[in-house]
């Protein structure tokens, strides 16, 4: 008797002319067995399911690219890495590491830069919400203080006047660069003046050292000419402050924002095809400002606080199929063990998501879908997949920004978070959170805490 | 539900509706099913058969032949028996 042949579901499907579908381009898979060299069925048999995975590698890789592609354009650059993008200690260490300032947006974040060993005053302190006590203790810290809005401004003109110290303050400026939408919500306008008030308010309160001008245009952006506006309004407006005060302007920080490689939800192509590369955001950013009218002594200090371009693609997600079913409309649907609580991205991103297994040569139309009992919980509405059967496993790409900070605790408990160093060897940088991690936080008052059923 | 008799399956798993004008490809566990199905066999006959040919469980191939039949009837395949 012959042996048996390999059984694989039975699929049937259409054939319809090659242009590209709602459910993107053809794509050309290859699975991805190994993560830097690890099996992904080690990692999950040894970590659980689902698991991230982090490369030191890539991130120091991606930090030198970006560096030099801003170093060779311009004298003087600094890199501070934006904690909200992923603030795990041992990431965050490794930019440090790579000579990375911190750039935080809340009193936790900024505790939480201190404690990684950041010098005060190389964090820049921005965002909206700063209390009375995180603005003295940046002020103590000779942190640098974006200031936000105006009332942000007169608390900080408080804080100088009762301390005797000089806070060392730059603005957030928001303006038009042409794209929609416009960021209007943070700091103060360009176009209607507001932001040349609050520079005056400062200059003539003489209580404060105002050291630089602050924007960020956006998240995601995919021009790199945006940036050459918002540079050379900045250096304008820096322009303007040394014409009226002799005062030199120390930097100008352009913020974050660089597209990566993902590609966003609707998108007809793949961001890898269409994003700006960082060389384009330098190049964009450091000719505006060497072009513009701001003649200082010294060329202002540039910095960038770029996130998800940093991280994204040096992070992966390794998860498990648990189920496959039929919707009504006929469309394959799976269901992962990854849901939107721990992959938030999936709102934005239609991320890239592989087999870790072999498979044959067929695909089948599918949606995926997390454990989670919510409609919401989609990973990806239609993708292109090879057969996944129950317990088959998957890697989810470019899940580097984001994810492990706005990630919730909802329905499952929060994965395992490893780090693969520079010479392969494995870390566990988060543990999975079990019961206790939540109801350690939990009390239960005497009332309540028997009852029959 | 059996399979329209009017439509072509080559060798190769291509499969032609003339009635539509439609084609589509089936992989060759689906090839094998179709085939079965257009001999009129019951289900229990198909599974049997499958799992003759096949390493697969019975409710494994139980599962995956309803799935598939459901799949030929929203391409518009299948008939029903008294059309
Ligand atoms: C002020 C500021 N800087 C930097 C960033 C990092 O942005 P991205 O990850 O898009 O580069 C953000 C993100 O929203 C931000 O608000």
């Amino acid at each position: 008797m012959s042996p048996k042949k390999t059984y694989e579901r039975p699929i049937i499907k259409k054939l319809e002319s090659n242009m590209p579908n709602k459910f993107g381009m053809r794509t050309i898979y290859e699975p991805v067995t190994h993560v830097e060299g690890h099996a992904v069925k080690d990692l999950i048999r040894d970590h659980g399911s689902p698991v991230f995975v982090i490369s030191e590698k890539k991130i120091r890789k991606n930090y030198r690219a970006a560096k030099q592609a801003f170093e060779t354009r311009y004298p003087k650059v600094q890199f501070a890495w934006s904690y909200k993008t992923n603030y795990l200690d041992a990431v965050c260490k490794i930019y440090h590491q790579e000579g990375s300032w911190a750039e935080v947006v809340s009193g936790f974040e900024y505790d939480k830069a201190i404690r990684n060993g950041v010098e005060g005053s190389k964090i820049i302190f921005n965002g909206p919400d700063k209390s009375e006590a995180d603005l003295r203790k940046a002020v103590t810290n000779n942190s640098l203080i974006h200031i936000d809005h105006l009332d942000e401004l007169y608390l900080l003109q408080d804080i100088a006047k009762n301390s005797k110290q000089r806070p060392k303050v730059a603005i957030r400026v928001n303006l038009d660069t042409g794209i929609f939408p416009m960021w209007d919500r943070f700091g103060f306008n360009y176009e209607n003046g507001q932001a040349w008030d609050a520079l005056n308010k400062i200059m003539f309160s003489g209580q404060m050292d105002l050291v630089g001008l602050h924007t960020h245009i956006g998240t995601f952006m995919l021009s790199a000419g945006a940036y050459a506006v918002a540079a050379s309004k900045l250096a304008h407006l820096a322009q303007s402050v040394l014409a009226k005060y002799n005062h030199e302007i120390k930097y100008i920080d352009m913020g974050g924002g660089f597209a990566s490689k993902n590609t966003l939800k609707g998108s007809f192509l793949p961001g890898s095809d269409i994003s700006p590369s960082i060389d384009d955001f330098a190049e964009a950013i450091t000719s505006a400002l060497m072009n513009s009218d701001y003649r200082p002594k010294t060329p202002p200090l540039l910095i960038i606080e770029s996130g998800r371009a940093l991280i994204d693609d040096a992070a992966w997600l390794l998860g498990s199929v648990l189920a496959n079913k039929r919707l009504s409309d006929g469309r394959r649907s799976t269901i992962l063990d990854i849901g939107v609580n721990i992959l938030f991205t999936a709102f934005w991103y239609d991320h890239k998501i592989t087999p870790a297994q072999a498979f044959t040569s067929y695909t089948e139309d599918t949606a995926l879908y997390g454990p989670l009992c919510m409609n919401i919980d989609v990973v990806r509405e239609s993708i292109n997949m090879p057969l996944l059967n129950k317990g088959d496993q998957v890697v989810v790409h470019h899940v580097g920004a984001y994810n492990m900070t706005q990630w919730m605790q909802f329905i499952t408990l929060r994965p395992k978070v490893l780090l693969i160093d520079e010479y392969g060897k494995l870390h566990v940088i988060r543990n999975n959170e079990t019961l206790s991690t939540l109801t350690d936080l939990e009390a239960v008052p005497p009332h309540l805490v028997h009852f029959e059923l | 539900m059996k399979v329209k008799n009017n439509i072509a399956v080559s060798e190769n798993g291509f499969i032609f509706n003339p009635g539509s004008g439609e084609s589509f490809t089936v992989n060759p566990v689906g090839l094998e099913m179709l085939n079965h199905l257009r001999k009129g066999l019951s289900h229990s006959e198909i599974i049997a058969a499958m799992q003759a040919s096949y390493n697969v469980e019975a409710d494994n191939a139980e599962r995956d032949l309803l799935d598939f039949i459901e799949m030929m009837r929203q391409y518009r395949l299948m008939q029903h028996d008294d059309e």
